[in-house]
């Protein structure tokens, strides 16, 4: 009797999910089938979960673009939920494919987490949010104040140096997510809440009464959030890397959602061509279909696209394209050739 | 030949089965076969860590915690700024777990106390409310305790502003969803008299207890102990204090810009957690003590009253001493489990040892295996710690039998 | 002098009644809540507290409580107390989690099951119990089977198991598997082995001496290390496996208890009977020390059925996990009083019943022992 129960239990354990990797994720995806996109818990505009439990956003739209290139199909997705907390060890177990979540670029994250950042999809700062009827005009004047933080974030330090810096005091509330931050911020736990600049702008679109709340003015850090993957897996990084530059290449060269289809027939401009998978075989070298880059755009759109129908000007969130314009525009979001 | 050889093997299989039979021999062969499992075990996961933690780059180093942890703690006993350590950031937090856990259990074991002796009164309402107090509070979970009780302090309790025209007690204490604010004392150069003063109280009350037992032992005579106590551990200080002057200075908290400055607080989310545990763990405490003064056996109470002992003096000397015998195991293990629970602290954000260097020093650094090793070795050592000076109290006061 | 009016037979006079003050609800008022100063100041002081407690709370609960809302403005237009319109508007997600709507009966069915499976391990006059209980210990892997799908069945992914329905999962499973590894662990407390005692030994003093949130913290950021390379486990696998070590140490900590209410003799008999250890304890010494052990593997389940809650703060949502991210809900902002009530309440209900059964067991053993 024992012994059976020990051989079902060991039979059940099995049965419940224990899968062995191979070298390469990228491989591994393809032979699963889908795709593991570590996403944040929720945060409106970037990612999280419309009325029907479905993942939307424009990190989760970086999240099928990927899908898309890798699988040929945008909606083989498996989104993984992770708290600034676990997102790493989440990415570094395997249990995730790659990080598409508001994920701030920094030395230490890069070279001593030993993680691979392979691109930045949004320049961000961090900044401050007050009730208006604080009459807080700058973040100078908040000495004595009480503010709301996630933890696990860089936020936490950029806070700690900024006042520092500046030679004042405040008492900090330190917060596991972003939801419960929010709660604690309305029912007057703090008087200032500071997250990356989207992520208040993302956030306040949430209020009851969103117009109640001012963005304080200074962005005391620098944000470049990005996709992450583990360190060591260069072809897979590789793949991330390509997809992100496909979007904004699409951008520059003017391909959108709408007309993709027509172009990829083939048109007069080579480099068109090469992304769309229409001359040469840029996807073979990436270990993918020829037709990857069709597939990309096909399912989620350019860059301007994916911003503007999350985060952009005529969404709640209601976000400036500023530094993540292309760079003729004003901005710094730039591709590197596809050659 | 093939004869022999049969024979050899018979003879094999039956020094086998002998050994195997011999109970000495098997249990030998258990327990290197455990031994083998145990290492076994151990060798493949150590195997396991350290291939896994190479393939990812990472090293197992605690050099992490002498380097500045870069964070900002908002409730520390210690100085702490953000240019200190993680090893200092750790330690405040350890401190911060230590606070709660020794208010915890005082505040528990008086409740404790208390509910349970309402739990006997014979006092049919006193008696019922207790009662559904203690069931309703020891069936719903510990976090949920907490989560409930900060939920009404942050969401209820009025915002500071607020707080500094309504919740106001005479301009001196405030109650508002930041916290209590309570003035501050900050001591003089005088003070040192009156701690003086009450180091000699302690001291001659030891003297004194010790010594009156000696009287009644020989002679039944029976001095007010415990006034002649308080009198001289409390009473002899503060006639020293106002002799003195007054040796200390308030600092008291005001309405600022934002929030009150100045002064002391209690954070809210100390006192959630604070609070949670506390009534929590009183709820345990209460169906022990319950349990111990029911142990007492009837006979007891009536031998006593039958020699003309006072109620009170009959509590005293007769019941409590026995009922205490009963009571202390199961209090010790409700201790732990106060000090263990004090770690879901991380829930609402208190930064306690699980916070600091188990939650932000983690995730600043990546070093999940150093930073967990260290928050379960405290662990440990605060159980061992607690459940040794149990048991020297146990054996303190065991039965001596005669 | 003699004015008789009535006669009776000695032994037949009519009971006179009590004076007045000595019966009836006087009586009872006078002996339970008046019946010496300090008792009647209690007294007082405590209708007080109640008078100022329960009909405000009432009040918030029942009489200026909201029902019927679509979100927070409205409750608080409607009615100034609870607004447990935001609780009917969640309940099926605080049960079910995010379980596929279609494949709920799939839930339902494997707590119906549960509740059959427990019968005979409950009540042990049960009818046919043998082979009902093979059902039961069999139960484990027939509601693995239907929660999770495959062979026939739609497969569900443990990512979508949450509310009520994950605590509920954790906890039986926790207390299923850790029960043999439990009774195993006890035997090894027990044992003459120096080695094997000592394993035992350090492993539940170990266990319980660490909280569970860091063995669940382990599990969540740890555990994969441990694993051979490139192996990934199912995140709420990894739990169950934490729970179930965890439950383990403190069941084998009961177990020892029953272990050591069994006298002497018993082994010594059944050592002269000529039975081997794993017989003696199989026939004779474990099933009367299961049996006295069953209260406290009550309570034990009754801890950890608390504890479930705490994978929230890894990152599951549990029905505690599920209230609190529908707090942060746009519509329903800042109601954190109704959902920590509500979820109070049903964790009451269900600890309250099972420490009830617990103490009804007691007093059934009490008997059967005090002969």
């Amino acid at each position: 009797m024992k012994k059976l129960q020990i051989i079902s239990a060991a039979a059940a354990v099995m049965a419940l999910g224990v899968t062995a990797a191979s070298a390469g994720t990228l491989q591994d995806v393809q032979a699963r089938g889908e795709l593991r996109c570590i996403v944040s818990t929720g945060l409106a505009g970037f990612a999280y979960t419309d009325s029907a439990g479905v993942y939307q956003g424009f990190d989760a739209d970086f999240c099928r673009a990927t899908a898309a290139a890798v699988l040929g199909d945008a909606s083989k997705v498996k989104f993984v939920p992770a708290t600034g907390k676990t997102r790493f060890t989440i990415l570094n177990s395997g249990e995730g494919d790659v990080l598409w979540r508001n994920t701030t670029w920094t030395f230490v994250r890069d070279v001593d987490v030993k993680l691979t950042f392979v691109g930045v999809n949004y320049y961000d700062g961090q900044g401050f949010m007050a009730p208006k009827s604080l009459g807080v005009k700058s973040a100078k004047d908040l000495d004595g104040a009480t503010v709301c933080i996630q933890t696990g974030t860089t936020t936490e330090l950029n806070l700690a140096d900024f006042f520092r810096s500046n030679k004042i005091s405040y008492e900090p509330v330190p917060i596991e997510t972003n939801d419960e931050s929010r709660t604690n911020y309305l029912a007057g736990r703090c008087d200032v809440y500071t997250t990356d600049a989207s992520g208040l702008a993302a956030t306040r679109s949430t209020f009851p009464n969103p117009k109640d709340h001012v963005i304080l003015p200074e962005i005391i850090s620098k944000e470049p959030l990005g996709p992450v993957v583990r360190h060591g897996d260069d072809q897979w990084g590789d793949v991330i890397r390509w997809v992100l530059n496909a979007t904004r290449g699409a951008e520059e060269l003017g391909v959108t959602q709408a007309n993709v289809a027509e172009m990829a027939k083939g048109t007069n401009n080579p480099e068109i061509n090469r992304m769309l998978g229409t001359e040469g075989d840029l996807g073979a070298m990436l270990g993918l279909q020829k037709d990857w880059g069709q597939k990309v755009i096909g399912a989620v759109g350019n860059y301007s696209e994916i911003f503007e129908r999350h985060i952009g000007k005529d969404t709640d969130i209601g976000l400036d394209r500023g530094l993540n314009a292309l760079w003729t525009d004003g901005g710094i979001q730039y591709s590197p050739p596809f050659r | 030949m093939n004869t022999t050889t049969a024979d050899s093997d018979v003879a094999k299989q039956l020094a086998l089965s002998k050994i195997w039979n011999n109970r000495e021999a098997r249990s030998v062969i258990l327990q290197i076969l455990t031994m083998a499992i145990l290492i076994g075990f151990f060798a493949f996961i150590i195997t396991n860590a350290i291939s896994n933690l190479a393939a990812v780059g990472k090293t197992f180093s605690y050099d992490f915690l002498s380097q500045p942890a870069s964070y900002d703690i908002n409730q520390s006993l210690i100085a702490y700024t953000s240019r200190d350590t993680h090893f200092k950031a750790g330690l405040v937090g350890l401190i911060n777990t230590g606070l709660v856990a020794i208010s915890g259990i005082v505040l528990a074991t008086i409740l404790g106390f208390l509910l349970g002796v309402l739990r006997l009164s014979p006092n049919y309402l006193l008696n019922r409310i207790s009662y559904c107090f203690i069931e309703f509070t020891r069936n719903v979970p510990i976090l949920l305790h907490i989560l409930l009780i900060h939920g009404i302090i942050v969401h209820s309790l009025p915002r500071p502003k607020l707080a500094s025209v309504e919740w106001n007690l005479a301009d001196l204490f405030y109650l508002s969803n930041r916290g209590v604010f309570t003035p501050r004392p900050i001591p003089d150069d005088l003070l040192w008299i009156s701690g003086v003063a009450l180091a000699l109280g302690i001291g001659f009350t030891i003297w004194f207890r010790k010594y009156a037992k000696r009287i009644q032992d020989s002679t039944g005579k029976i001095y007010p102990v415990f006034l002649i106590s308080i009198a001289a551990i409390i009473g002899l200080p503060v006639l020293v204090f106002f002799v003195t002057g007054s040796p200390v200075t308030w600092d008291i908290p005001e309405f600022k810009r934002f929030n009150f400055q100045g002064g002391m607080v209690l954070l809210p989310e100390f006192m959630a957690l604070w609070l949670a545990l506390s009534l929590y763990t009183a709820a345990f405490i209460a169906e022990i003590v319950r349990a111990g003064i029911l142990s007492v056996s009837h006979g007891q109470w009536e031998a006593a009253c039958a020699l003309g002992i006072r109620r009170a003096r009959i509590l005293n000397l007769v019941i409590i001493p026995q009922a205490l015998r009963v009571i202390i195991p199961p209090l010790t293990s409700q201790y732990l489990n106060l000090t263990k629970n004090s770690s879901l602290a991380i829930a609402i954000g208190y930064m306690d040892i699980v916070a600091t260097i188990g939650g932000i020093s983690l995730m600043q650094t990546g070093k999940e295996m150093e930073t967990m090793i260290i928050v379960i070795a405290i662990y440990l050592s605060i159980s061992l710690l607690i459940s040794m000076f149990m048991n020297w109290y146990n054996t303190r006061i065991k039965l001596v039998e005669r | 002098m003699s004015e008789v009016t009535q006669s009776y037979v000695p032994g037949t006079h009519p009971d006179m009644a009590p004076p007045a003050g000595q019966r009836g609800i006087l009586l009872w008022l006078r002996k339970n809540l008046f019946s010496s100063w300090a008792n009647s100041i209690m007294t007082i002081v405590g209708i007080y507290l109640l008078y100022k407690i329960v009909p405000p709370m009432f009040n918030w609960a029942v009489v200026d409580a909201v029902m019927y809302a679509g979100n927070r403005e409205e409750c608080q237009a409607l009615g100034s107390g609870a607004c447990w319109a935001f609780i009917k508007d969640r309940y099926r997600i605080l049960i079910y989690g995010f379980y596929p709507e279609e494949l709920r009966w799939r839930v339902d069915v494997s707590f119906l099951l549960l509740c059959a499976a427990l019968v005979p391990i409950l009540f042990d006059n049960a009818p046919m119990r043998k082979p009902w209980m093979l059902f039961s210990v069999s139960y484990p892997f027939i509601a693995g089977w239907l929660l999770l799908g495959g062979a026939g069945l739609t497969p569900v992914g443990t990512d979508e198991f949450g509310g009520m329905m994950l605590n509920t999962v954790v906890g039986v499973t926790g207390i299923a598997f850790s029960l043999p590894l439990g009774i195993l662990l006890a035997l090894g407390r027990q044992s003459h082995l120096p080695i094997v005692k000592s394993v035992s030994m350090c492993f539940i003093e170990f266990i319980r001496g660490v909280p569970l949130i860091t063995l669940l913290f382990v599990a969540s950021t740890m555990l994969n290390y441990f694993l051979p390379p490139g192996t990934t486990f199912d995140l709420l696998l990894r739990v169950l496996i934490m729970v179930t070590l965890f439950s383990a140490a403190y069941i084998a900590e009961v177990v020892r208890g029953g272990l050591q209410a069994i006298p002497n003799g018993q082994y010594e008999a059944a050592n002269s009977m000529g039975l081997k250890y794993w017989q003696s304890m199989r026939l004779i010494v474990l099933p009367q020390a299961l049996k006295i052990s069953i209260p406290g593997i009550v309570n034990t389940f009754i801890g950890l059925f608390k504890d479930t809650t705490l994978v929230l703060i890894i990152g599951l949502l549990d029905i505690l996990g599920i209230g609190r991210s529908s707090m942060a809900d746009a519509k329903w902002n800042g109601l954190s009083n109704e959902v920590y009530i509500s979820i109070a309440i049903f964790f009451f209900i269900a600890c309250f019943g099972m420490s009830r059964y617990s103490i009804y067991l007691e007093g059934k053993l009490d008997k059967g022992y005090k002969r």
